[in-house]
């Protein structure tokens, strides 16, 4: 695997499915931030096949458990002095509100744009997010 | 103030509340033709509907209210494109109570977001039909006497027929409900219905190809239509249709007091000559209707 050196201190956002790095990527806005980013895309996994990683040295200012609205089953690693502190699942929010768009062509946020997309979390052993308009399953 | 979106926005005790009330004003319907004078049902529909919009005005004619609105976006600020959270805003100024349709999925769940007055879903898209739940509620309370320990068979599109999926999940919430899902494959019911409702419920159900077989165990069969555009071709579609027709000959395999449902408006998936079997209910179900959307208006407007 390619090496990328370790973390002082940051976060490593593991398990991100294959090709969803970038999404995590745009919405931690993580172009504007001053520090170190590594994106590691289709890493081997034992457990996925293939898999994203995003190594983020430094603090950032962003609710991590809302990661798990654009990837259930990411893990997130919390570092500090070169050491994981913390490893764990995000804890899924029961709502969110401009963060995943209902792709639902019969929804009516389809027709009107002002609406805010909002989705609400009816499972949360399999993280689904349904929209509350249309009840549509959000489909990562 | 409490909208109805859902069928499932009425707990069981609220929905046998509304029944009830419901089947007072079928007794005596003289009795409740004052209730709503100087009250005004907004009817804002989007899409033309024959049936829910005239029963929603009949209901509140009967009431001794007054009913305004418009039947086709073609003919409201729509067409201009105003929002619908825009024209609710206006018209709770106007009405007392607002049934809304819209072709658009989640459109009244808007209009309640920002409405004065109570919203009823008249219809949204291939989403949720509340009024018709409770129609097929009332039908099979009135015409069996309870809503518990009843064993129905789904027949047609299951896959796409919002009335199923409401009744579904009207249904589940009472003890003994057992169903007999009869389909063409590709019609069955949709994964998070059999999933999130029917497993999740322990409810036991069957999917099954062929009416006559399971027929004799049915206390109500609700029929649904089987409509060509669902077909990937026309073969499949000749093929399978007959399967689900409903017909004297199988009719025979009913008990005598198994009661057929069927939201209507009806093609061909019942024969005509059906109609005339007093077990063919589905417009007597029609014309329940008028009575449990009066109860809901009265419910609504707290005048029960």
């Amino acid at each position: 695997m390619l090496n990328i050196g370790g973390l002082n201190h940051g976060v490593v956002i593991d398990h991100i499915a294959a090709g969803g790095a970038m999404k995590i990527y745009e919405y931690l806005n993580l172009e504007k931030l001053d520090c170190s980013v590594a994106i590691i895309k289709n890493a081997k996994s034992n457990k996925m096949g293939k898999k994203d990683i995003i190594k983020i040295e430094g603090p950032i200012q962003v609710d991590l458990d809302m990661l798990g609205v654009l990837d259930p089953n990411l893990t997130l690693d919390l570092i500090e002095d070169g050491k994981i502190i913390e490893k764990r699942n995000p804890n899924l929010p029961q709502q969110v509100t401009g963060i995943i768009r209902c792709k639902n062509p019969r929804c009516i946020t389809s027709i009107e744009q002002e609406l805010p997309h909002r989705f609400r979390l009816t499972n949360k052993e399999k993280g689904i997010y349904r929209c509350i308009y249309c009840e549509q399953a959000y489909k990562h | 103030m409490k909208h109805i979106i859902s069928p499932l926005d009425l707990s069981t005790e609220e929905l046998a509340g509304v029944l009830e009330l419901a089947e007072k004003i079928m007794r005596e319907p003289e009795k409740y033709s004052d209730c709503c004078r100087g009250k005004k049902l907004a009817t804002l529909f989007y899409e033309p509907s024959t049936r829910t919009r005239l029963s929603f005005e009949a209901a509140m004619l009967n009431l001794g209210g007054s009913v305004l609105g418009f039947s086709s976006a073609d003919s409201s600020s729509a067409s201009k494109g105003e929002s619908v959270a825009d024209t609710i805003r206006v018209v709770s100024g106007y009405a007392d109570i607002c049934a809304i349709r819209h072709p658009k999925e989640g459109a009244p769940y808007v209009a309640a977001t920002y409405s004065n007055i109570p919203i009823i879903n008249a219809g949204d898209g291939g989403h949720n039909h509340p009024t018709q739940t409770l129609t097929d509620l009332l039908t099979m309370k009135h015409l069996k006497g309870r809503l518990d320990h009843l064993t129905i068979g789904f027949c047609g599109d299951l896959k796409f027929g919002r009335t199923v999926h409401s009744l579904i999940n009207a249904m589940v919430r009472y003890p003994g409900s057992r169903f007999f899902l009869i389909s063409p494959e590709e019609l069955k019911i949709p994964t998070y219905l059999r999933e999130e409702v029917l497993d999740a419920h322990h409810v036991p159900y069957e999917e099954v190809r062929i009416l006559e077989e399971i027929m004799p165990e049915l206390d109500i069969l609700y029929m649904t239509r089987v409509q060509r555009e669902r077909f990937f071709n026309e073969e499949d579609y000749i093929r399978l249709k007959d399967s689900f027709i409903l017909d004297t000959v199988k009719m025979q395999y009913a008990r005598p007091d198994m009661l057929v449902l069927h939201p209507l408006p009806r093609v061909n998936e019942i024969s005509v000559e059906v109609d005339s079997d007093p077990r063919a209910v589905y417009f007597k179900q029609a014309h329940f209707g008028v009575y449990v959307r009066m109860a809901l208006i009265l419910t609504l407007l707290e005048l029960n």
